[in-house]
């Protein structure tokens, strides 16, 4: 999963270098602010721990061996922030003196496996050990399955990237300049083995070392070296939602069609048959609609169809616009929902 | 099931493992010590000038520029004495690998004018030629400047050096504890899987092998946080407080201003060409 120089293009690993820029600011004052002193040694030494850990075959069901990363256990351990900056600093280690990943490519590194990697481990690690003792079972569970989804989160990042890079920059001749395969050759390609072999050496490892901490020293699994601040607006949140909001326009990039989500009219354009041929392995297709789907799907007519409001001309515009509203149409029905339940209550 | 065979299962590939990369830890200022042109220069120049040689690879969209910046690495060797066969162990032949399995199929999948039939009716086009290509290419001509820097510069100074490129100084000092440290936790970790494999008996399944290999982990974890501690209490009986400073001992010459100032300048040229 480490991207070697020449894969992607300057531009994407300038824009990955300022896209992981905040997050090592952000984490740095955190973790400072925390471990003041202490930050260097541990920083360190955890990084240097993910770097030997990736050296360790671990032995999976069927006879295979794979290669942990440490995501999981350093995000479990050391919490999300301090961990971004531990494997982010084993990338660049491994970047600069042995040659494991490109130079251009730290950031885009960086930003899939330690920062996406660490995010995606802890949202998934928090939610399923809310209110789980140090000791209890489920943090073991919760600790494999959160190094599995963090690993994969990063994976995927760098299939999109690699994905994205023939669409976006070609030679006069329209040959591909960097990482040839589009989106639909990249994301199979990358996450079968993420799925299976890495991921599950992920979780091993991940689970298998909460298991040992929590028979040897189960206060590490209090958050002790954690820096998770105490909540206490939900400023961040609308702030992430904003951000999500500014890249549903990404949809667009993706090739072919989203398959199963065809309407009646589709199976009458040519241009949307063959799409549909070419993403159901070049089954034939009937000449009319299924009857069953050609009725069912005449009973509601969308007020906003393909997200794409009618006096909007910008395609990105209006998928955001409909993200906006669809967004504002959830939070406005769960405030109706809560203050029926408080009323209910009271 | 597998079974563990003695001196082939996980515990001696993950020993063999250790114990190279422990090697290619130990070994790798090798070069930077011998006399020769990279090693001459002052390491500042040299992560400017072989830095630009890199972006300038990653940003043609030339070939023939690229083969010749390749060339030109060569020569950077050749006249460093680092020997070739070095030279593509530790910057060509692993991405190789891994980029011809990448590219290859780019040949075939890639539309554009069948320029070679083969049979079963799979073609190689002119496009995808150029792209697989242009892909080797460029992955391995950007592989060979840093290589030549890490063999032609001990690290610490490499580190040390990044402060040209304005990285801040605690970075740069967790940077190189973390090389240190790395090499201590390699040996800690070999000792350890050669102390479990001299005192196994019988055949292990698959199973009581994760189980051993995680509680490995477990182990050389535990080590590393009173590792920690440890460094943090002697950096203290030393008088750190927080703050570190960097001593800077380089000194840049005529010679190294030149290299600073001509390799950029060289490697973008190809950039300009039409």
């Amino acid at each position: 999963m480490h991207i070697p120089d020449g894969y992607l293009s300057p531009s994407t690993c300038a824009a990955l270098y300022v896209g992981a820029a905040p997050f090592w600011y952000v984490a740095a004052k955190r973790t400072n602010r925390l471990l003041h002193s202490r930050l260097m040694p541990r920083i360190s030494l955890f990084a240097a721990f993910s770097f030997v850990l990736m050296m360790f075959n671990i032995p999976l069901p069927g006879g295979t061996t794979g290669h942990a990363t440490g995501i999981g256990i350093a995000t479990v351990v050391l919490g999300p922030w301090a961990s971004m900056l531990s494997i982010s600093v084993a990338l660049a280690i491994q970047a600069i003196i042995f040659g494991d990943g490109g130079i251009t490519a730290i950031g885009a590194n960086c930003f899939n496996i330690a920062i996406l990697g660490s995010l995606a481990t802890w949202g998934v690690y928090k939610l399923l050990t809310v209110s789980a003792a140090a000791g209890s079972p489920r943090r073991v569970f919760a600790a494999g399955l959160a190094g599995y989804v963090g690993l994969n989160v990063a994976a995927l990042a760098t299939a999109i990237e690699f994905g994205i890079q023939p669409s976006l920059f070609r030679d006069a001749n329209g040959a591909p300049l960097y990482a040839p395969y589009p989106l639909h050759i990249a994301i199979p390609a990358m996450m079968i083995g993420h799925l299976t072999i890495a991921g599950l050496a992920e979780f091993f490892v991940a689970s298998g070392l909460t298991a040992f901490i929590q028979r040897t020293d189960p206060t590490l699994l209090g958050n002790a070296t954690t820096t998770e601040p105490q909540q206490t607006s939900t400023r961040r949140l609308w702030m992430v939602l904003g951000i999500l909001l500014m890249l549903t326009p990404l949809g667009i990039l993706a090739a072919g069609t989203a398959w199963g989500e065809w309407g009646a009219s589709d199976f009458a354009d040519p241009e949307a048959r063959k799409q549909i041929a070419a993403a159901s392995l070049n089954a034939p297709l009937p000449v009319h609609p299924p009857q069953g789907l050609a009725k069912l799907s005449s009973i509601w007519t969308a007020p906003v169809p393909d997200y794409a409001p009618v006096f909007l001309k910008s395609e990105s515009f209006g998928y955001m616009m409909s993200g906006i509203f669809g967004v504002g149409l959830v939070i406005f029905a769960s405030q109706i929902v809560a203050w029926i339940v408080r009323r209910a209550r009271t | 099931m597998s079974q563990f065979v003695p001196g082939s299962g996980f515990l001696a590939r993950t020993a063999s493992d250790l114990h190279a990369a422990a090697r290619k830890t130990f070994y790798a200022d090798e070069f930077a010590h011998t006399p020769g042109f990279l090693q001459s220069l002052d390491p500042r120049s040299k992560i400017v000038g072989l830095g630009a040689m890199v972006l300038a690879a990653s940003s043609t969209r030339h070939p023939e520029a690229l083969a010749a910046m390749l060339v030109f690495g060569l020569l950077l060797a050749i006249a460093s004495r680092i020997p070739l066969k070095v030279l593509a162990a530790r910057a060509w032949a692993g991405i190789f690998l891994l980029t011809f399995v990448l590219a290859g199929p780019a040949m075939f999948t890639t539309p554009g004018n069948p320029i070679i039939q083969l049979p079963f009716g799979i073609q190689i086009t002119d496009h995808g030629l150029k792209t697989a290509a242009l892909l080797i290419l460029r992955v391995e001509t950007a592989a060979t400047f840093p290589a030549l820097l890490i063999l032609s510069t001990p690290w610490m100074h490499v580190l040390k050096a990044l402060r040209v490129l304005r990285v801040p100084v605690a970075l740069v000092v967790i940077l190189a504890l973390t090389c240190r440290y790395i090499v201590l936790l390699l040996q800690t970790a070999q000792d350890m899987f050669e102390a479990r494999e001299s005192r196994r008996i019988g055949i292990l399944s698959t199973k009581q092998q994760r189980q051993m290999a995680t509680s490995s982990v477990g182990v050389l974890f535990t080590k590393t946080l009173v590792l920690s501690e440890e460094v943090y209490l002697a950096m203290r009986a030393r008088g750190y407080n927080g703050d570190v400073f960097l001593l800077q001992t380089f000194r840049m010459r005529p010679r190294d201003w030149a290299v600073a100032i001509a390799m950029p300048a060289g490697a973008f040229l190809p950039l300009l060409l039409k």
